[in-house]
């Protein structure tokens, strides 16, 4: 298993170098010059400008500049913000925590639900509890995820007001929204105790990442578990007069876990996508927030770096999907 | 086993019996079988008529702005409410479809083409073609498509090819750019079990050329996995193109879509909740639908599918 996972770390390089200069490539055939602003100030002068161009590496030819670029990364310089100016590695630093636990957390809620509702509805086929699920599933998968958000908002934010509101708990005097439309933390006076102000702003914003994933395992896990019912080891297994409870989670439930984590490894990509319109609409400060406010200003080399990120994460929780995998199936050899 | 009565009795009479059904009918009868997939194709057929109809039949223009009238709430002469601006939301809506419809299905089109050529070229001939074609599939899925459709989208709008810079066709393009992998795989692996069949090496024997084999005898048996996945891409590239359009990488305003409506909806959801609500709900109602018919599509197309 150790040389199985040393051998896949060691095939994401090349995957990597793909990916870097695919995504170079598209940042650098952008007609945007990070030194337009100094074009029109009359206190540089043409000559000026071309020294600084030529010192910044603007003119250099697309190899010499992705060889440039690529030195630097690999010994941990990132470039740094046309914007902000700060590094592009503590401009990620500074968010990325923020969007695990918010990703972190729905994705894990989204399991502990979904592989429930998905094994009961695929137990009960055709009863009103399967019926209701799949509907619900169907929804949720047909569902723009920003709508679903702004609905959120509309009734928990700003029609349904908390009836703590002015406790110890949410110190804040009355009328105060049921959940926060938005922010990671309470600011002045009125701010709840730390960790209850961080669960109120978590409840929209992880409803709203939740709701996609949970539709997918649900429909997924219903899927694996009426397959796997139907077979022979199943009937052999209940014909030895074992417990209907022994059967269905001793027997069906593990070989019927497998394509979910299948499927799981490759919602990642989208699960980053959730968090693009998660934080945007909660005004969460993460990468996908990150991403949104330096897109909408063509600061390139922090969405390389935010790219190049999420392309190392994606690899790697692929990497943990496998590895499960063949924790769940035995039959599965890697050598 | 019992044999089946119509067919049995259609054995007695011999002359009488039904004419063979073909595979459009059977198909049908699958089809109609699944409830919500008809009640979709409904909806779809009402939300596809009041998009063509509506903006021509109504007096109010949906792009004329009208101050007086900012931000009613719906009424029985504004069913919808109006925005900001003074819009009728319905009409707006209605028109707005009519974008958001094309875009959907056009998008797919395109999707669907360069999944079947790339999954067919793949599949067919294999060796280092299939390994550099899936590879490029591969690291398409290793990424965050959003993120990657938001910087194409800028890098159409700076003019880098000239006649894709505004609207609707570079947002088409980035769509499909970015989805057309899931149909190429699906395409790749029907192929892949298919061109060693005998009617495919018949064919080479008598000599047709490999283009011929590919459109004429392999993608024919491939067809059905193709159109499923063709009509729920339309559901996935209306959803793709609002979100775009929402966080305002898609189609500019004026051009009314569903996702771009809603670009401004969070700052009034406090007073005016009725401009978010609507938009997303024509979305939600269209892809719902587009869903269903695709799963009826599924279970009429697919004859080893059992639900």
């Amino acid at each position: 298993m150790t040389r199985y996972i040393i051998r896949r770390l060691l095939q994401a390089i090349p995957l990597l170098f793909v990916i870097s200069v695919l995504v170079f490539a598209l940042i650098q055939i952008m007609p945007n010059n990070p030194l337009a602003a100094m074009q029109n100030n009359p206190n540089i002068s043409p000559e000026d400008l071309l020294r600084l161009e030529q010192e910044y590496g603007l003119r250099d030819p697309l190899p010499v500049k992705y060889w440039k670029w690529l030195s630097h990364t690999i010994r941990g310089d990132w470039g740094e913000s046309m914007i902000t100016h700060r590094p592009v590695l503590t401009e990620i630093a500074d968010r990325l925590p923020n969007t695990l636990l918010l990703s972190g957390i729905a994705f894990i809620l989204a399991l502990l639900i979904s592989i429930p509702i998905g094994m009961i509805s695929a137990v009960r086929q055709y009863s009103l509890f399967d019926h209701i699920a799949t509907t619900i599933a169907f929804m949720g998968q047909s569902i723009p995820i920003f709508w679903f958000g702004l609905i959120l908002i509309i009734v928990f934010s700003v029609n349904l007001q908390n009836p703590w509101a002015g406790s110890a708990w949410f110190p804040h005097p009355p009328p105060l929204p049921l959940f926060p439309g938005g922010g990671m933390v309470t600011l002045g006076e009125y701010a709840p105790p730390p960790l209850v102000d961080r669960i109120w702003h978590l409840v929209l914003p992880v409803t709203m990442l939740a709701v996609f994933q949970l539709a997918q395992h649900v429909r997924y896990m219903r899927a694996g578990m009426l397959d796997v019912l139907r077979q022979d080891y199943i009937r052999t297994a209940r014909a030895k007069g074992l417990k209907e409870r022994a059967v269905i989670l001793r027997h069906a439930f593990k070989n019927a876990a497998i394509p979910v984590v299948t499927i799981i490894a490759l919602e990642m990509p989208g699960l980053f996508n959730g968090a693009l319109f998660t934080e945007t609409i909660f005004s969460w400060p993460g990468m996908g927030r990150l991403f949104f406010l330096h897109a909408e200003r063509g600061d390139y080399p922090v969405l390389m770096g935010i790219l190049m990120f999420s392309a190392m994460l994606i690899i790697f929780f692929n990497l943990v999907a496998d590895v499960a995998y063949a924790f769940l199936d035995p039959r599965i050899r890697f050598d | 086993m019992a044999a089946h009565p119509v067919a049995a009795r259609s054995l007695l009479n011999g002359a009488e019996s039904r004419p063979p059904e073909t595979l459009l009918s059977l198909a049908w009868r699958h089809f109609r079988r699944h409830r919500l997939a008809l009640l979709g194709s409904v909806v779809l057929s009402l939300l596809i008529l009041g998009a063509i109809f509506v903006p021509m039949a109504t007096r109010y223009d949906p792009g004329k702005t009208s101050i007086l009238d900012q931000y009613l709430p719906p009424s029985l002469q504004h069913p919808m409410g109006t925005d900001g601006l003074g819009r009728d939301m319905f009409v707006r809506a209605m028109a707005g479809g009519r974008v958001s419809l094309a875009i959907g299905l056009l998008a797919m089109l395109l999707a669907i083409t360069i999944g079947t050529v790339i999954g067919s070229v793949a599949g067919y001939y294999g060796g280092v073609l299939d390994n550099v074609l899936m590879r490029l599939a591969d690291i398409m899925l290793t990424m965050p498509t959003l993120f990657i459709a938001i910087l194409l989208t800028q890098l159409l709008r700076a003019g880098v090819v000239p006649g894709l810079k505004a609207g609707i066709a570079p947002i088409i393009l980035v769509v499909a750019a970015t989805s057309w992998m899931g149909v190429a795989r699906l395409v790749r692996a029907s192929f892949l079990s298919l061109r060693k069949r005998d009617f495919v090496t018949a064919a080479q024997m008598v000599g047709a050329a490999n283009l011929r084999i590919m459109l004429r005898h392999i993608l024919p048996n491939a067809m059905s996995p193709i159109i499923v996945a063709a009509t729920l891409r339309v559901g996935a590239a209306i959803i793709t193109e609002s979100g775009l359009s929402y966080l305002g990488f898609g189609v500019q305003p004026p051009t009314p879509t569903w996702g771009n409506m809603l670009q401004h909806a969070q700052s009034e959801l406090d007073y005016a909740p009725w401009t978010a609500i609507f938009p997303g709900l024509f979305i939600f109602l269209t892809v719902i639908s587009v869903n269903y018919i695709g799963d009826g599509l599924r279970d009429a197309l697919d004859p080893h599918h059992v639900e």
